[in-house]
């Protein structure tokens, strides 16, 4: 009985401390930022709906595959991405999939007004001169939001469906043109494939620091090495970050992606896979460890049980 | 030269040169312990069992760890926890219990003050332990900048310019300890010899030490009552082990010490498994950058009390503060004059002191991490002038304390 008091005071102060130095102390040092659950409750809500065959025209006449390749609709990229960069600072996104991995809603207000949907308008004011490189659509002459939505609906007629989506298309997609997963072999040219000849391994490398040098440009800085964000930082805040960088960083020049909520499910899972690759083994290994530490606990204090009975 | 027979027996030709049956009793069987005390006993195996396990785990992430500024955090974060097989498992098992060994080093050492185990005879222990503690802090040290990552950068930056001793400038010193102006290769390649050499051979010298002050002045016990060892020893060989106030080693405290370190097992792998955030700080995993400062630079958690004594301070003041926290404890022995070596409970004053000692710690700790601003830093400030004003009164309410 007395063992069992001198253990609770000894379990109230170890929990009082870990309180204090871990929840505690973490909830004072950092910002809290709640998730609007990707909803983009800040951009117009839809009020039309869209014809994918007059959306298919429209992106045609729109000039959008100028800077975009839509590979799904056997358009190709116009240049590729070293000299994409070079004109534009990044490599404009094919546009097979945008349908399926950001919400139409900020597909809708992209089209129209890039710097507001990304939310950079802090550094690219069009009024100060600052276009983004994204030019807007300002209409074929017929009502504009009616246009938009017809080549939203197109983008989502092509695009796979949404449950098709795997962590590796939804990172390397809305993420992987700015961010390396060195773990993952991720460049922001694509997967480095193996080389036969050192030689081809390093105009590989070549390009893809050209490549980086007009994102440095572009960003400000080149933007981080993701490998290890799944543990650098916690679940709550990279989908918090993804869902609108502002809230995180006020002035980043990361632009809010847009992503749907299961879009951005996938790429945190892709970090995790980066990160924390052995996850399920931990929880399966873990499971076994606690059987055979709690059975061992039993046959030791059978035993001490057992000794102690010529003691008293 | 002795004289040797036919051995008769494997243990027979061992007894003849190595003495194993004498060695058994003598570590064993013939040491003999009290029965009055309770499982805050068992803390010295807990302690040697998690030292066991950290060696054991740092033996395995030694075979695939990388001393380089350019590969060691690759090492550690892609090779060990990517494709060794259960490299992940050695990871988080050394982190978790280099983070666990100090809570279990403090309950420890809490025991000690609290019973007054550092008293009459016990001074060598209590000074081989404090010495166990200033090792285990280097070695815990040395190994968090292993990883090469943010906080082993910049708390590798912050703690070696502690040397420089504020005022006195003694920048030179600091340049010495790194091997260079900032942490970089020298710096890393020492601490890793430091972390897999050196420490831990001081500290297993260190044990044995521990372990040899032990064997002249006995355990205490938990009521401080004065056992006449060699009378009650008797008792029990002669068979009456129930009456007897004493009990051998092993088997006998041995089950005991084995039934809390199984308890403390099932502790200690659910945070291994499912709650090693706060050993392995997330920060951490961000590789070293020294152009990039983290927004919040603080130390493990068992060193934020003695972080909070030097950070309230103007410079030197909390240089002179800190240094005083460092080696306090270390003199318990005489600042405490009283003759009882009693439980707390039964010392009026010094009871006060002990709790209040540690709460002051425990807030001193929280207040450590939590950014040094408004409240925070006042509350900071306090608590550190209560444990500086806790130890010089220490001595004067002890002096006239009671006998029991």
């Amino acid at each position: 009985m007395k063992e069992l008091k001198i253990l609770a005071v000894v379990v109230f102060f170890t929990l009082l401390t870990y309180f204090l130095v871990e929840p505690y102390a973490h909830s004072q040092m950092h910002k809290h930022v709640d998730s609007e659950g990707f909803t983009y409750a800040d951009l117009p809500a839809l009020t039309k709906t869209g014809d994918k065959t007059r959306g298919q025209e429209l992106i045609m006449s729109a000039g959008c595959a100028g800077c975009h390749s839509i590979e799904a609709a056997g358009m190709p990229a116009p240049m590729d991405g070293v000299m994409a960069a070079q004109s534009y600072g990044v490599n404009p996104p094919d546009l097979s999939n945008a349908g399926a991995l950001y919400e139409a809603k900020f597909l809708s207000d992209l089209i129209k007004n890039p710097a507001h949907a990304l939310k950079v308008e802090h550094k690219f004011d069009a009024a100060s001169g600052k276009m983004h490189p994204m030019v807007p659509f300002y209409g074929m002459g017929g009502d504009i939001d009616q246009e938009v939505a017809d080549m939203v609906a197109y983008l989502q007629s092509i695009a796979v469906k949404a449950e098709e989506v795997t962590p590796a298309m939804a990172f390397e997609e809305a993420c992987g043109r700015c961010h390396a997963v060195g773990y993952e072999n991720w460049t922001q040219l694509g997967t480095k494939p193996k080389f036969k000849h050192e030689k081809d391994s390093l105009a590989f490398d070549i390009k893809l620091l050209e490549y980086q040098d007009s994102l440095k440009a572009y960003m400000g800085k080149l933007p981080p090495d993701l490998s290890m964000y799944f543990r650098s930082r916690n679940e709550h805040y990279i989908s918090t970050f993804i869902e609108n960088p502002q809230n995180h960083l006020a002035g980043t020049a990361m632009p809010r992606v847009g992503v749907t909520a299961d879009a951005a499910e996938k790429v945190i899972e892709y970090l995790a896979d980066s990160a924390d690759t052995k996850r399920h083994e931990r929880e399966a290994i873990g499971m076994n460890v606690m059987i055979f530490s709690i059975i061992f606990a039993i046959f030791a204090l059978l035993w001490k049980k057992q000794v102690w009975r010529d003691l008293h | 030269m002795a004289h040797f027979t036919k051995a008769t027996s494997v243990k027979d030709w061992l007894n003849q040169r190595l003495a194993v049956e004498t060695v058994e009793k003598v570590m064993a069987s013939e040491y003999w312990i009290p029965k009055n005390i309770n499982f805050l006993w068992a803390m010295g195996m807990i302690l040697a069992v998690t030292f066991g396990l950290l060696t054991i785990s740092g033996i395995f992430l030694l075979m695939y760890y990388q001393p380089s500024v350019d590969t060691a955090f690759y090492s550690v974060n892609y090779t060990i926890m990517r494709e060794v097989d259960f490299g992940w498992l050695w990871r988080h098992v050394h982190g978790v219990a280099a983070s666990v060994v100090f809570l279990v080093i403090y309950i420890h050492m809490f025991t000690g003050i609290y019973y007054g185990s550092y008293k009459k005879g016990r001074e060598m222990i209590w000074i081989s332990g404090m010495l166990l503690f200033v090792t285990f802090s280097a070695e815990a040290f040395s190994g968090y900048m292993l990883p090469w990552g943010q906080m082993s950068y910049w708390a590798g930056m912050v703690i070696t310019n502690i040397f420089s001793l504020g005022s006195l400038h003694f920048d030179g010193l600091v340049e010495w300890i790194r091997g260079d102006y900032v942490p970089a290769q020298a710096f890393l390649n020492r601490f890793f010899m430091l972390h897999v050499f050196l420490l831990p051979l001081a500290i297993m010298g260190l044990i044995g030490l521990h372990f040899a002050a032990l064997r002249i002045p006995h355990v205490n016990n938990q009521d401080g009552e004065e056992i006449d060892f060699d009378a009650e020893a008797k008792k029990y060989l002669a068979g009456d082990t129930k009456n007897s106030k004493v009990m051998r080693f092993a088997n006998d405290f041995l089950s005991k010490d084995l039934m809390v370190v199984g308890l403390f097992l099932i502790f200690f792998f659910y945070l291994v498994f499912w709650h090693y955030g706060f050993a392995l700080d997330p920060v951490n995993f961000d590789p070293a950058d020294g152009l990039k400062t983290p927004a919040h630079i603080y130390p493990e958690w068992y060193f934020l009390w003695s972080y909070e004594i030097l950070r309230p301070f103007p410079v030197d003041i909390g240089l002179v503060a800190f240094g005083f926290a460092q080696v306090i404890f270390m003199l318990l022995p005489w600042l405490d004059r009283s003759e009882n070596t009693v439980p707390a409970s039964r010392r009026g004053k010094f009871a006060i002191w002990f709790w209040v000692m540690l709460v002051d710690m425990i807030v001193l700790t929280a207040m450590g991490k939590l950014p040094p601003e408004g409240i925070f830093s006042t509350i900071g400030l306090v608590a550190a002038l209560l444990f500086i004003a806790m130890w010089i009164i220490l001595p004067f309410i002890t002096k006239n304390e009671k006998k029991v």
